[in-house]
């Protein structure tokens, strides 16, 4: 798809007589077709299913699975129970170290956690399919309406924590579970956080997301007000005069930009924005999305945008990341998952201009790009341009600073530094999730959090 | 190729795969198309005297393990629920049409000398191979006085053997049962009766399950469960022993028809180097329809072309010698574990095997952050159990340990209690 920058002005000129707003637009597709497009993308196991699949599974001493588990579940000793048709217990053991244990089974990247340490692989095998086995017996337990906890008798403290994604989720759960009240603050009018606005909607289908918040209530202890953002509607000092301890978990609010002029034209828009709009929207038509359109990035929001670009009907999709495959940040199933979706990937490219028409774009200007000897990134000579008419940034976000507009700050440059206790440098505020200083900005990597600073938390709590 | 002919007391087939005396030996129909595909023989579904026997409705259970079906096969049915005229007419066609094939008749009539005289005679007509006395069922029969009533008590049995011996030119094998505790008495006595051969095992009494739900043994029937007779793949190390055990102790001078959860070539071959003439086959065929005995004869020549044995009878009982009591084994033969660290998946079974159940020789470690499992060899008793439970075929070798030592049996021991008072 990509012309010299010469021959740009033909082809920007567009048809003879076409608007280019009629390109970006809704309703591209069959109704049937919305629904088949973004239904599960893996669909659940059947009984029987599982237990062939269980079957595979070795039993490992000391398994590599449990250990590339960000939160330790005990992997062999769940699918056992599979095996044997204790499913419930499974489910328990499952839950009892990961809370959000069904998202998780959904939405981890399972080929570089469990799945990628599986032994199988010694033997030139498949991996036992572990997330879709930590999903069969999670859905079990929830299906059923089994709540595997009970409170500790009540500790007379109320803890307050900002943000109802899974490190915050995580974290009231379980100081829920010892005997402490909690209060989420919650910016957005749903719990969840990513889960519920950020995750491609076919790996989380079924308003998923909010059957699992609502188990997770289910032990009672937690309270969520909606509608409240730090920064705006309450400060720090507020929080900590109401409350025993404080836990941030706000992840990341900001979007970053490609610093480009013509960055507000038309067309150009923000990948997680999108994607929100997408997961709430209750008519997939009424979303528009363009013929030919390209992604900046090479995460996994730059994939699962991409690829529901391609599912609500947009003709050509490219990819573009400034550097090879094996630097992107998304796996390499979920490149593949891309490329299957009839998506391209155009590596060692980076944007340097955006071309427009009457206010809307029409095309991204790319120099190619290499690497020097020291392996720094450097702008080639060579100049290509990809038609566009909608552009989805996908380059990461970073942390809203409007949360702490007061000099009584807990940040450390770009993020939160916390300590190995999930303590910040105020006393009683503790934080976790994508919003402290990291390298992974895994979902279960949040949840891990969450609960391990519910612990740190209720240390602290002691008298 | 190898010549797979088989001829056992005189009975003669093209191979040595029979199908046992079962429901897929019951009709015509059947045991015809099992003729088209290829089997040498049939045991037809035991015959009884009229009128017919009434079977249950829920006739089968079955175990199976870790994914696979049928590891383990029962049933409750009975004999043949037709009436005795027609089976026998559609005998007679079948031996008939098939001339070439071993037809055998399997027979169960009340312990009197008269109504064995009866039934013998017609079949006689028919043509049939043989006849083969059914000692055996566990289930049903038994309370009649029939079946493994009558085999599991050797009197019984040479008795029967004997009036059938007396009353027939056809060969008479004797069907045992392994509901025994010494499969030699009713072998014994079927000789002495003047069997012309065994057929082993017959089914073991059993129960394959328990419904939770409902409280009652599987199979069910209404509520309710009786113990059946249990084959299949599970049963085939009992009926290898027993039939080691009469090659043994007959010195091979016996013939015997192996049975019990032969499901492939190589099962049939380990039943021909124990001592066995032919070989029955049944749940393998339910499982899989009759096709299953293309693969068995192919497989079972190329084996012993690939051996060089031009015959069964080359090879027949060759294992038999080697089957010796555990006093005669060597005492100076040391084996050891030895884990082929490029195979090996990390999965640590080895390890934990050996460090909670048996003798702690398999260390686990990490080697530059590797799971690492090596055998300490000091420890090691060469127990392969580490070897059973790998997952990986060929990852771990038990590997003898080379001694000049001379082969040293129990008797010889110097802790056998005989030598220590000798030599204190």
């Amino acid at each position: 798809m990509s012309v010299n920058v010469a021959e740009v002005e033909s082809l920007l000129a567009g048809e003879p007589g076409e608007k280019l707003s009629s390109r970006v637009r809704g309703g591209r597709l069959q109704k049937e077709t919305y629904e088949r497009n973004f239904d599960d993308l893996h669909p659940p196991f059947t009984v029987q299913e599982a237990v062939v699949e269980a079957d595979r599974c070795y039993f490992c001493h000391d398994a590599p699975c449990l250990e590339a588990c960000p939160t330790g579940i005990d992997i062999p000793g769940f699918i056992r129970g599979i095996q044997t048709g204790n499913v419930e217990g499974a489910g328990r053991t499952i839950l009892g170290a990961n809370i959000l244990g069904g998202s998780c089974a959904r939405v981890c990247p399972t080929e570089i956690l469990c799945e990628g340490a599986c032994v199988w692989h010694g033997r030139n095998g498949k991996p036992v399919k572990i997330g879709a086995l930590q999903r069969y017996a999670t859905d079990w337990l929830m299906d059923r309406s089994i709540q595997p906890f009970v409170r500790a008798s009540p500790s007379g403290k109320r803890v307050a924590v900002v943000g109802a994604g899974p490190a915050g989720l995580a974290c009231a759960h379980h100081l829920s579970r010892l005997g402490h009240d909690v209060i989420i603050f919650e910016q957005r009018a749903k719990a969840g956080g990513l889960n519920e606005y950020g995750i491609a909607a076919y790996k989380v289908p079924h308003d998923f997301a909010q059957r699992e918040i609502a188990y997770l209530m289910s032990l009672g202890g937690i309270e969520i007000r909606h509608g409240l953002m730090l920064g705006r509607d309450f400060d720090l000092p507020e929080l900590l005069r109401g409350h025993d301890a404080v836990f941030l978990a706000i992840g990341l609010g900001a979007a970053n930009r490609l610093g480009l002029p013509n960055e507000d034209l038309a067309g150009v828009e923000d990948a997680v924005a999108y994607i929100a709009a997408l997961r709430q929207a209750d008519d997939l038509s009424k979303l528009e999305v363009g013929e030919d359109v390209v992604v900046i990035g090479g995460g996994n929001t730059a994939i699962d945008i991409a690829i529901q670009a391609k599912r609500l009907g947009a003709v050509n999709v490219t990819i573009a990341y400034r550097r090879g495959s094996a630097e992107m940040s998304a796996t390499s199933f979920e490149q593949e998952l891309a490329q299957i979706n009839g998506c391209t990937i155009r590596h060692w490219a980076a944007p340097v201009a955006l071309h427009g028409k009457d206010g809307r774009l029409t095309g991204v200007e790319f120099a190619t790009t290499e690497t020097d000897p020291g392996g720094k990134l450097v702008i080639g000579e060579e100049r290509f341009l990809l038609p566009a008419d909608q552009l989805f940034k996908a380059i990461g976000q970073t942390l809203d600073r409007g949360a702490f507009p007061t000099t009584s700050s807990p940040l450390v440059e770009t993020k939160i530094r916390i300590d190995s206790e999930f303590a910040t440098s105020i006393i009683g505020v503790f934080a976790g999730g994508d919003c402290v200083s990291r390298d992974q900005d895994l979902t279960v990597v949040a949840v891990e959090d969450g609960k391990r600073a519910a612990a740190a938390i209720h240390n602290y709590l002691q008298p | 190729m190898a010549d797979i002919s088989c001829n056992i007391a005189g009975v003669r087939s093209p191979n040595p795969f029979w199908l046992a005396s079962a429901p897929p030996t019951d009709k015509q129909y059947n045991v015809e198309r099992a003729f088209k595909a290829g089997w040498g023989g049939v045991v037809w579904k035991t015959l009884g005297e009229d009128p017919p026997v009434v079977n249950v409705s829920s006739r089968y259970g079955a175990i199976g393990y870790r994914g696979q079906r049928m590891a383990g096969f029962n049933n409750i049915e009975l004999i043949t629920d037709r009436p005795l005229e027609i089976n026998l007419r559609e005998i007679t066609e079948v031996k008939r049409n098939w001339p070439d094939r071993a037809l055998i008749v399997s027979l169960m009539v009340p312990c009197e000398e008269a109504s064995w005289q009866r039934i013998l005679k017609r079949v006689e007509q028919t043509g049939a191979d043989a006849v083969e006395l059914n000692f055996g069922c566990p289930h049903g029969m038994s309370e009649r006085g029939m079946g493994s009533a009558v085999g599991q008590v050797p009197e019984y049995i040479e008795m029967v053997t004997r009036w059938c011996k007396a009353h027939t030119r056809m060969p008479v094998f004797v069907k045992l049962t392994p509901n025994v505790t010494n499969i030699l008495a009713p072998m014994r006595a079927a000789q002495l009766g003047g069997a012309d051969g065994v057929a082993l095992i017959n089914t073991v009494n059993s129960i394959t399950g328990v419904d939770l739900d409902l409280m009652a043994p599987m199979p069910m029937v209404n509520g309710k469960g009786t113990h059946g007779g249990y084959c299949g793949p599970a049963v085939k190390p009992i009926a290898l022993g027993m039939v080691a055990e009469i090659a043994r102790d007959t010195c091979g001078k016996l013939p015997i028809s192996g049975i019990g959860g032969i499901e492939t070539w190589r099962d049939a071959a380990e039943f021909i180097a124990l001592g066995s003439g032919s070989i029955q086959v049944c749940t393998a065929a339910m499982h899989y329809g009759f096709k299953i005995v293309g693969d068995m004869i192919s497989g079972l020549s190329h084996w012993m072309d690939a051996k060089g044995y031009a015959t069964l009878d080359a090879f027949k009982g060759m294992a038999t010698p080697n089957y010796v009591e555990w006093g005669e084994l060597d005492m100076n033969f040391v084996t050891k574990a030895r884990i082929d660290q490029d195979l090996c998946i990390k999965c640590g079974l080895c390890h934990i095997a050996c460090e909670d159940t048996s003798h702690q020789a398999i260390a686990a470690s990490r080697l530059e952050g590797r799971r690492y499992y090596e055998v300490i060899e000091a420890e090691c008793v060469g127990c392969n159990l580490c070897q059973h439970v790998c997952p990986v075929e060929g990852c771990i070798a038990m590997v003898p340990v080379p001694t000049s030592a001379p082969y040293l049996t129990w008797k010889n021991h110097p802790r056998h209690p005989d030598n220590l008072a000798t030599t204190e």
